[in-house]
């Protein structure tokens, strides 16, 4: 039966409730929220007078309304060592969401570790280092000086080189400026650290390297864009499942025409209609549905192309866009470099992108009239928008630059309802020290770990095992070279310091890897690890980030972390001191002094040392300002502090002035190479499915915290994978089995979801799933700066076993509504 | 061991009637506030009304009837799915009801027949009829609230329970 809490009631916040200012920390967007809190023996009345919201409880509220929230979005944590009331719930005053709450950012409250009503018990509490058999609590002094022990001994033998690094890189939880300068401090200023790779990527690269080099950032516009476009050219981006309310706030207003008097204003001198919308996706998602629902569908054009193609088209488009003249030649001249070149060396006729894409003629012309097809004399407003249908797709770097291409030749960057930009998956939180060190292209650190390299490992909130490509390959490696540093950890008593380290470090040599992980709860990686650090997360630490349109803001610290959890920042801190001290004492002052300059005793010293003194216009902010500026913040970059204000940027580019040489944009040249990636063409001809993949609404990245959340293993117990019925048929499989998806890369499982919309033999399977990892059948090819392609992939499926006990109560009925 | 067994006794007293005053009882009488009058205690639950919905004779396959459960203040559908279901009453065992504010933003549920589904005509999130008002897919972080039903020997339909918390109000019984 269907998961029920049976709440009928709940706690009614006091009017004297602390508020905090809270930024979900899940996806990119951010939406902004309120932490209300309260003594756990107290509580509200219904009157006005007597609650937090000045209104009748009594009564039952209207939609949309301030003054509800959700048994989900209510708690009882810890904050100053005090049982405290928790409701954290959507503010209406911010512009990102305007009161909206995503499935994911809803259940703040109910995924913060609690220990009177036991939610995410299974977060690290204390320092746990391998003895006995198993991972056993120690103290941070023991676990800091076992690390850097190791640590120094194996930069000692192999260099710097010997250390590999797993690190986010991002803004929101698991990273934030604080942590992401803290690590990059460490790895990159006091050490230089070349072995280092990013979240569930296998190399320290940008995933937009194109758009940057063409001089345009990939975040460029606000959202109010999209507000104002005439049209949104959608890219492998399934918005309204993954950036929710940046879609229903900022999308749905343009499809629908309630942003007109907003257009008018702002664009006086030409006509506006509600926008239209072109989506590239093989699949049809929910958000191609709702597109139809509210613009209608003769104002949606999706584009179901083949897999892989979107290279094809954009250079198609670009051919046909000059061809008909629509191009925007003061743009071009004043403001980029290289147009007649990349004309040349993209030129694809229609013909030829119709064989190549599966998408017809009309299609084809149609999208290229819908972005820049002039309205009554007025050049088109076209927003460009991407994500990982593209980044993780087919040629990224090529396919990257030939969408930027369109956006630059028909002047849509800098400019009011347009901009190119990635959609994005976690907000971003990047200043960090130089890393030009690293290289491009960077190093292929699983590859060096599968090779034997390396031997001791730092991991910082990435679970490698759930999100990385050639999964199966890199697990077993990687459990075999941890297994043999454990067989001799287990053969010495821990007591005896001296005989552990030389244990570790001869198990080392014989290519064994020490491997240390800091995460906020047990991750898959972390059962091979030595030592584990427990972190704190968002609002159990102040941490600032950005979203998608660069808005900064501070999450407050509105509750304790659990146990002895502490910031990243602060165990950066922890260990670079305890690595000054190991190399002091093995007579190396020099290296020593290198690792000082970490006397952080909070959250706030390491923003002030990092963003406040090393990001553009860092100077201009400080904690207490952006306290003040609440859940609005700012846009990046600031450029001053006027009126109690910090003043922002809403768009990059308005001035023209790009990144590349003499201010200008760059056009690229970029011709169409088939399936890029090494081994992917004859992947594709020997495997008869697509195991296309992604995410889904109910869970965030990979449900670390949704694994031990009822209300979502209750729905989505093991990773789907949508299968058009015939397919189903041709497999003798019904909705709910289990089957078993393989190739010659590895293997994994997932649930039938039949799918009528799906294209037979091109299946759709959830992403960095834990009871089923896609990754597992993803091969190791990438592109020429070791960017992964995770959705061409291509594999057989078979029958493991019927609808498995957990797969029968669920609801196999159609994700989608009916468009009318 | 007398005075421990009656302190015992007070506590289970105090617990059942979820007043910690009471468990002070006489010894503290003066100080404190006078105890509710018997039956208006605050309990641990609230408590709901049963209130007749509808009848069996006047249900039809699909065809939704209009309700409001626990007050006039909150809508819902009685339906009658044709379709054996679990927590189903009546004589198919087919027959359930649902809350019909979207626990999202509280937007009015509409049924759709053909799939046996409750939509949310303004952010797309769709709850199964079949299975209890599980959400297909969505943005409430709850399932649908459901009504529990009973039928007496007249066919006469009652609410009396709801299993979730009922979008707009902290309370599902307002006032209780």
């Amino acid at each position: 039966m269907t998961y029920k809490r049976h709440v009928d009631r709940l706690p009614i916040p006091p009017k004297d409730a602390k508020v905090h200012n809270v930024v979900c920390h899940y996806c990119i967007v951010g939406c902004g929220y309120h932490a209300l809190s309260w003594d756990v023996n107290k509580q509200g009345g219904t009157s006005a007078a007597q609650n937090a919201f000045g209104v009748d409880l009594g009564k039952q509220q209207d939609a949309d309304a301030a003054g509800w929230f959700s048994p989900s979005m209510y708690n009882i944590v810890k904050q100053d060592g005090r049982d405290v009331h928790l409701v954290v719930m959507p503010d209406k005053a911010c512009e990102v969401n305007s009161g909206l709450g995503s499935i994911r950012g809803s259940r703040i409250a109910e995924l913060s570790h609690s220990a009177a009503t036991g939610t995410q018990g299974q977060r690290l509490t204390a320092p746990l280092v391998y003895r006995y058999s198993g991972l056993v609590p120690t103290s941070w002094d023991d676990a800091f000086d076992l690390v850097a022990e190791v640590t120094r001994r194996v930069v000692e033998e192999q260099g710097e080189d010997g250390l590999i690094v797993s690190a986010f890189d991002h803004g929101g939880a698991g990273g934030g400026y604080e942590n992401t300068w803290a690590t990059g401090k460490l790895y990159f200023e006091s050490m230089k650290v070349k072995n280092i790779r990013i979240h569930n990527r296998p190399a320290y690269n940008s995933e937009v390297h194109a758009t940057r080099d063409m001089g345009v950032g990939e975040l460029n516009n606000c959202y109010e864009d999209a507000e104002l476009s005439d049209t949104i050219f959608a890219v492998g981006t399934n918005a309204l499942e993954t950036q929710t309310n940046y879609f229903l706030n900022h999308w749905v207003p343009n499809l629908r025409g309630t942003s007109a008097a907003k257009k008018k204003q702002q664009m006086a001198d030409e006509p506006h209609e509600p926008a239209r919308i072109v989506i590239v996706d093989p699949r049809r998602t929910v958000t191609v549905t709702a597109c139809e629902i509210e613009a209608g569908k003769d104002r949606v054009l999706h584009l179901a192309l083949n897999p892989g193609t979107d290279l094809v088209l954009f250079n198609a488009l670009m051919t046909e866009i000059a061809a008909e003249g629509w191009v925007d030649r003061d743009f071009i001249q004043a403001h980029t470099a290289g147009y007649d070149e990349m004309l040349a060396a993209n030129k694809v006729s229609i013909d030829e992108a119709v064989g190549i894409t599966g998408l017809s003629a009309d299609q084809i012309r149609k999208a290229a009239a819908w972005i820049a097809e002039p309205k009554a004399g007025k050049r088109r407003r076209t927003m460009f928008a991407y994500e990982k249908g593209l980044i993780w797709g087919n040629d990224n770097y090529r396919t990257n630059g030939a969408l930027v291409n369109v956006a630059l030749a028909t002047g849509n960057v800098g400019r009011a309802g347009g901009g190119c930009v990635r959609m994005g998956g976690h907000q971003e939180g990047y200043v960090r020290p130089s890393d030009a060190h690293v290289g491009r292209p960077a190093a292929y650190v699983d590859q060096l770990i599968i090779a034997g390299k390396g031997g001791v490992h730092h991991i910082w909130a990435c679970d490698h095992f759930k999100t990385t490509l050639n999964a199966d390959q890199f697990r077993q490696a990687y459990k075999k070279r941890t297994d043999l540093v454990k067989y001799a950890m287990a053969a010495v008593p821990y007591g005896d310091r001296e005989a552990t380290i030389k244990a570790i470090m001869d198990a080392i040599r014989q290519g064994g890897l020490f491997s240390v992980d800091v995460d906020i709860v047990p991750t898959k990686i972390s059962e091979c690890a030595h030592v584990v650090l427990p972190a704190a997360t968002s609002g159990e630490m102040n941490l600032t980030s950005m979203n998608g349109e660069r808005r900064m803001r501070l999450t407050e610290r509105y509750m304790d972390p659990p146990g002895q959890a502490k910031p990243d920042c602060l165990i950066v801190a922890g260990l670079a001191q305890a690595l000054e001290k190991s190399w002091r004492a093995a007579g190396k002052p020099e290296i020593a002094d290198k690792f000082k300059g970490y006397d952080w005793k909070s959250d706030e010293d390491a923003f002030m040392d990092g963003y406040h003194l090393h990001a553009d216009g860092g100077e201009f902010v400080t904690y207490d300002r952006l306290r003040a500026m609440g859940t609005n913040g700012f846009q990046e970059p600031a450029t001053a502090f006027q009126d109690g204000k910090i003043i922002g940027t809403k768009r990059l580019f308005a001035d023209g002035k790009f990144k590349g040489k003499d201010g200008m944009a760059k056009f690229m040249a970029t011709p169409w190479r088939g399936l890029q990636a090494e081994g992917k063409q004859a992947e594709k001809e020997k495997f008869p499915f697509l195991i296309n993949n992604g995410r889904a609404n109910h869970v965030w990245q990979s449900v670390y915290l949704d694994q031990y959340n009822e209300f979502v293993m209750d729905r989505f117990p093991l990773p789907f994978l949508e299968m058009h019925p015939d397919d189903m048929a041709g497999l003798g499989v019904g909705a709910g089995d289990l089957v078993e998806i393989y190739n010659d890369n590895g293997s994994t499982q997932a649930m039938v979801y039949p799918t009528p919309s799906a294209k037979p033999k091109q299946t759709f399977m959830l992403f960095a799933f834990p009871t089923g990892v896609q990754g597992n059948v993803v091969s190791k090819g990438v592109n020429e700066f070791i960017i992964p392609n995770y959705k061409q992939t291509w594999a057989a499926i078979r029958k493991i076993t019927s609808a498995p006990e957990v797969t029968r109560h669920m609801s196999f009925k159609s994700q989608q509504q009916t468009v009318a | 061991m007398k005075s421990c067994d009656r302190l015992v006794d007070a506590g289970r007293r105090s617990f059942l009637s979820g007043s910690a005053t009471a468990a002070l009882g006489g010894v503290a009488a003066a100080t404190l506030p006078a105890r509710p009058a018997a039956g208006t205690e605050p309990l641990a639950r609230v408590t709901y009304p049963a209130n007749r919905i509808g009848n069996v004779k006047d249900l039809k396959v699909d065809q939704p009837i209009d309700i409001t459960y626990p007050d006039k203040e909150s809508p819902g559908v009685l339906i009658k799915l044709g379709v054996k279901v679990e927590g189903g009453v009546g004589p198919d065992g087919d027959i359930v009801a649902f809350s019909t504010l979207c626990p999202h933003k509280g937007y009015p549920l509409r049924y759709v027949a053909e799939d046996k589904t409750l939509n949310c005509p303004a952010h797309y999130s769709r709850f199964d009829c079949e299975l209890g008002g599980q959400e297909i897919w969505g943005h409430a972080t709850q399932n649908l609230p459901k009504f529990h039903l009973s039928i007496d020997a007249k066919g006469d339909i009652h609410a009396e329970a709801v299993d979730e918390l009922i979008y707009g109000r902290l309370s599902n019984v307002l006032r209780a």
